[in-house]
C-alpha cells in the first residue's frame, strides 16, 4: 500500500486513527501489485501469520461503497449512524441476480430485525474478518486456527483437504494451502443464515469463498476473498482490504460472549408477567 | 425441551460411564508417566513438547471417590476387571431399557456417541479424578455455603433463571478446569509461537493462552473463562488462570479462584491433564485432580449452541402456556 500520510503533523490519537483509516480506504490495490515483501518464517519455513489482526474500514456496515447515513435506531444518534466508506469490493455494485437484488433491498429495510449479527449469531465468512473486533491467527504446521473475538467464533483450518463438508454450518468448512507466502483458504459448507454486512448483502448455501492472506509488511496482511454463489450472483466477485496487526503491548483477544447482550431482545417477551408481544422473535 | 435432553443424556451417560473395555492391566495407567518412563515427547514446531492434536477427556472415573473406598486411590487389576464386567452388564440392561424410551425418541444414541462403547476413553485405574487421600472436593467454608444458598434458584420464570449452560454461555467442559462431561468431550490443541490455543468442540469457545511471560489482565477485568497465562516447565505446559467472574461458580467457587493446570504428553496417544484449584474464600485448602486425555482422529465440528437454541423460547413459552392453562381452570 503506497498511501501518502499527510505531511503536516497531526496530533492526538484521533487524528492518527483518521489518517490510518483514510489510508485503509484507499487500499483496494490487489496484493499482486505490491512490491514483493518477504515475510518472517515460522520454524517450519512458512510465512509467519501469527498475530492479532483487525480490519480498519466500514465493510461491516456495507461492503459496497456508501456515504454516511442514518442508523437503524434514532435513539443512538451519531453513535448509531452509518459511517461512510469507499467500499471493499471490486467495482461499484454486487452482481446480484434480479431476485437476489430485490431480497437485498428487503433485507436492508428490515436489517434491525433480520441481521444475524444483532442476535449474536456466528458471523460467517468473510464477515468475521472485518467486524468491529480483532481476530487472532495461531499457526502450527498442520492446522491454522482463526479465533474471532466476536461471539467466540473459530475456524480450525487443516492444511490438507478434508473432503466435502459433512453438513452446512455458520462458519463453514475450510482447508488451507500455501501459494508462496500466501495462505489460501478454501471455504464451503455454509448455511444461508449469515450476511456479508449490516446492509443486508447476503448469500445462499451455495457460497464458496476463496480467501488469500498475503503478508505485505511486518504489521499488515492483504486480505482478498473471491465469492462464488451462482444462486445469488451472476458471476464471481472479489473483495480486498488490508488487515492491521495489533502492535500494542500485551494485546489480547478478550471475551465478547454476546449471548448475554441479546437475551432480553430475544426472550424478554417470554418472561413471567411480560405483556405478550405477538410476532416478536 | 432443550433443558431436558442434556439431563436425560447425562443420566444415561452416568449410568454407562463405567463401560470401558480396554486392558487396564497394561501397567499402571492413571499414574503419570508410568506408561514408559523413557519415552520422550515429540517436539512441536515451537520446540516445546508437542501437545497439538484432537483429544477426548471422556473418562469412566468419577470426579469424587465413592465414600466406601476411603483413602484407596487406585483399583487393583482384579478389581478393574470385576468393575468392567459389572459396568458392561449394567450398560446392556440400560441399552435394553433405552430402546423405545425417552432418549431414543430424540437420538440414535450409537450414532451420536452417547453410548459408552462408541466413545474412546483413556484407561485409568483411579478411583476418582480428585487425587490425594480424600479424593473429594473439600467441604465449603461457611461463607461459601452462605453464598451458594443465596444464589437464585433455577425456575422457568425467565431466561435469567435458567442455567448458564442452557443459555449457551459456556459448558463445564470448557473450564478451566476442563471437566469431563457425559458426551462431546472433544477438544483441539494448537501451538503457535508464544501462544497455545485450546478449542472445545462444545460449545466452540477457544482458550488462547499466552506463553510469553506477560502479566495477567488488571484485576478489575473479569471474564467467564478468566484470564490464562502459560509457561513451560520442561515438557509440561503450566497454565495459571485468574480474573474469574463471580457469576459462574465452579463447585461453589468465588471470583478469587485460581486454577493451575498442567498438560504433559505421556505417550503418543495421551496427555495427562492435572489441575489444582485454590480459593481461600471457598475452601480451606487447595484440591487437585488428574484426567487422562486420549488422542482421537479428525478435527472438530461446529457446535452452534446459541444459534440453535430453540429450546430457550420453547421452555419459556411452555411455562407461560402452563400458567395460562392453570389460570383458566380457576
Amino acid at each position: 500500500m503506497r498511501c501518502k500520510m499527510p505531511r503536516y503533523r497531526l496530533s492526538g490519537v484521533l487524528s492518527c486513527v483518521v489518517a490510518v483509516a483514510s489510508c485503509a480506504s484507499l487500499a483496494l490495490i490487489p496484493a499482486t501489485a505490491q512490491a514483493p515483501y518477504k515475510a518472517p518464517r515460522t520454524p517450519d519455513g512458512k510465512a509467519n501469520l501469527n498475530g492479532i489482526w483487525q480490519a480498519l474500514n466500514t465493510a461491516n456496515w456495507d461492503i459496497v461503497g456508501h456515504a454516511a447515513n442514518f442508523g437503524s435506531l434514532p435513539q443512538m444518534g451519531a453513535q448509531g449512524a452509518t459511517p461512510p466508506g469507499i467500499g471493499v469490493i471490486e467495482g461499484d455494485s454486487l452482481p446480484y441476480t434480479p431476485a437476489a437484488a430485490a431480497k437485498q433491498k428487503e433485507n436492508y429495510k428490515n436489517r434491525l430485525a433480520l441481521d444475524p449479527e444483532v442476535k449474536c449469531y456466528l458471523p460467517g465468512v468473510p464477515r468475521a474478518t472485518y467486524q468491529d473486533h480483532p481476530f487472532q491467527i495461531v499457526q502450527s504446521p498442520d492446522t491454522i486456527m482463526f479465533i474471532y473475538e466476536y461471539a467466540g467464533g473459530v475456524r480450525s483450518i487443516p492444511m490438507k483437504n478434508p473432503g466435502p463438508a459433512p453438513a452446512p454450518s455458520w462458519m463453514g468448512w475450510s482447508w488451507g494451502k500455501w501459494d508462496g507466502d500466501t495462505l489460501v483458504v478454501d471455504a464451503t459448507g455454509f448455511n444461508d443464515n449469515t450476511w456479508f454486512d449490516r446492509a443486508g448483502n447476503f448469500h445462499s448455501e451455495a457460497l464458496h469463498v476463496t480467501e488469500r492472506y498475503t503478508p505485505r509488511s511486518a504489521d499488515t496482511l492483504m486480505y482478498e476473498a473471491t465469492i462464488e454463489d451462482p444462486k445469488t450472483f451472476t458471476r464471481p466477485w472479489k473483495m480486498s482490504m488490508p488487515l492491521y496487526r495489533h502492535v500494542e503491548k500485551n494485546a489480547q483477544i478478550m471475551e465478547f460472549k454476546c449471548v448475554e447482550f441479546v437475551e432480553e431482545l430475544m426472550y424478554g417477551h417470554l418472561r413471567k408477567g411480560a405483556p405478550q408481544q405477538k410476532g416478536k422473535q | 425441551m432443550k433443558h431436558r435432553i442434556p439431563v436425560t443424556v447425562a443420566a444415561l451417560a452416568a449410568a454407562t460411564i463405567l463401560m470401558t473395555a480396554p486392558a487396564f492391566a497394561q501397567g499402571g495407567a492413571g499414574v503419570k508417566g508410568s506408561a514408559n518412563a523413557a519415552w520422550k515427547a515429540p517436539r512441536g514446531a515451537d520446540g516445546h513438547a508437542d501437545l497439538s492434536g484432537t483429544w477426548t477427556n471422556a473418562t469412566s472415573v468419577p470426579v469424587e471417590r465413592p465414600k466406601e473406598l476411603g483413602a484407596k486411590e487406585f483399583y487393583t487389576p482384579e478389581e478393574m476387571a470385576a468393575n468392567a464386567k459389572k459396568a458392561a452388564d449394567r450398560a446392556a440392561a440400560q441399552a435394553a431399557q433405552a430402546e423405545g424410551g425417552d432418549l431414543a425418541v430424540h437420538y440414535d444414541t450409537n450414532q451420536f456417541s452417547l453410548t459408552g462403547a462408541s466413545q474412546k476413553r483413556a484407561p485409568s485405574m483411579r478411583t476418582s479424578l480428585i487425587t490425594g487421600p480424600e479424593g473429594r472436593v473439600p467441604p465449603l467454608l461457611p461463607a461459601a455455603q452462605k453464598r451458594q444458598a443465596a444464589r437464585p434458584r433455577s425456575t422457568f420464570d425467565s431466561y435469567e433463571t435458567r442455567p448458564l449452560a442452557e443459555r449457551c454461555y459456556f459448558w463445564p467442559n470448557e473450564g478451566p478446569p476442563m471437566m469431563p462431561v457425559g458426551y462431546n468431550s472433544n477438544l483441539q490443541i494448537i501451538q503457535g509461537p508464544g501462544f497455545v490455543a485450546i478449542e472445545q468442540e462444545m460449545i466452540h469457545d477457544v482458550r488462547i493462552i499466552p506463553t510469553d511471560g506477560r502479566p495477567h489482565l488488571p484485576s478489575n477485568i473479569r471474564q467467564w473463562f478468566g484470564d490464562a497465562r502459560g509457561h513451560w516447565e520442561g515438557d509440561t505446559l503450566v497454565v495459571e488462570t485468574t480474573n474469574f467472574t463471580d457469576r459462574n461458580p465452579f463447585r461453589g467457587s468465588s471470583d478469587q479462584m485460581k486454577v493451575v493446570e498442567k498438560f504433559t504428553r505421556s505417550s503418543p496417544d495421551s496427555v495427562v491433564y492435572e489441575f489444582t484449584v485454590t480459593d481461600p474464600a471457598t475452601w480451606e485448602k487447595s484440591w487437585s485432580a488428574e484426567i487422562q486425555m486420549s488422542k482421537i482422529d479428525g478435527g472438530l465440528y461446529e457446535y452452534a449452541c446459541h444459534e440453535g437454541n430453540y429450546g430457550m423460547a420453547n421452555i419459556l413459552s411452555g411455562a407461560r402456556a402452563d400458567e395460562a392453562a392453570a389460570a383458566a381452570k380457576k
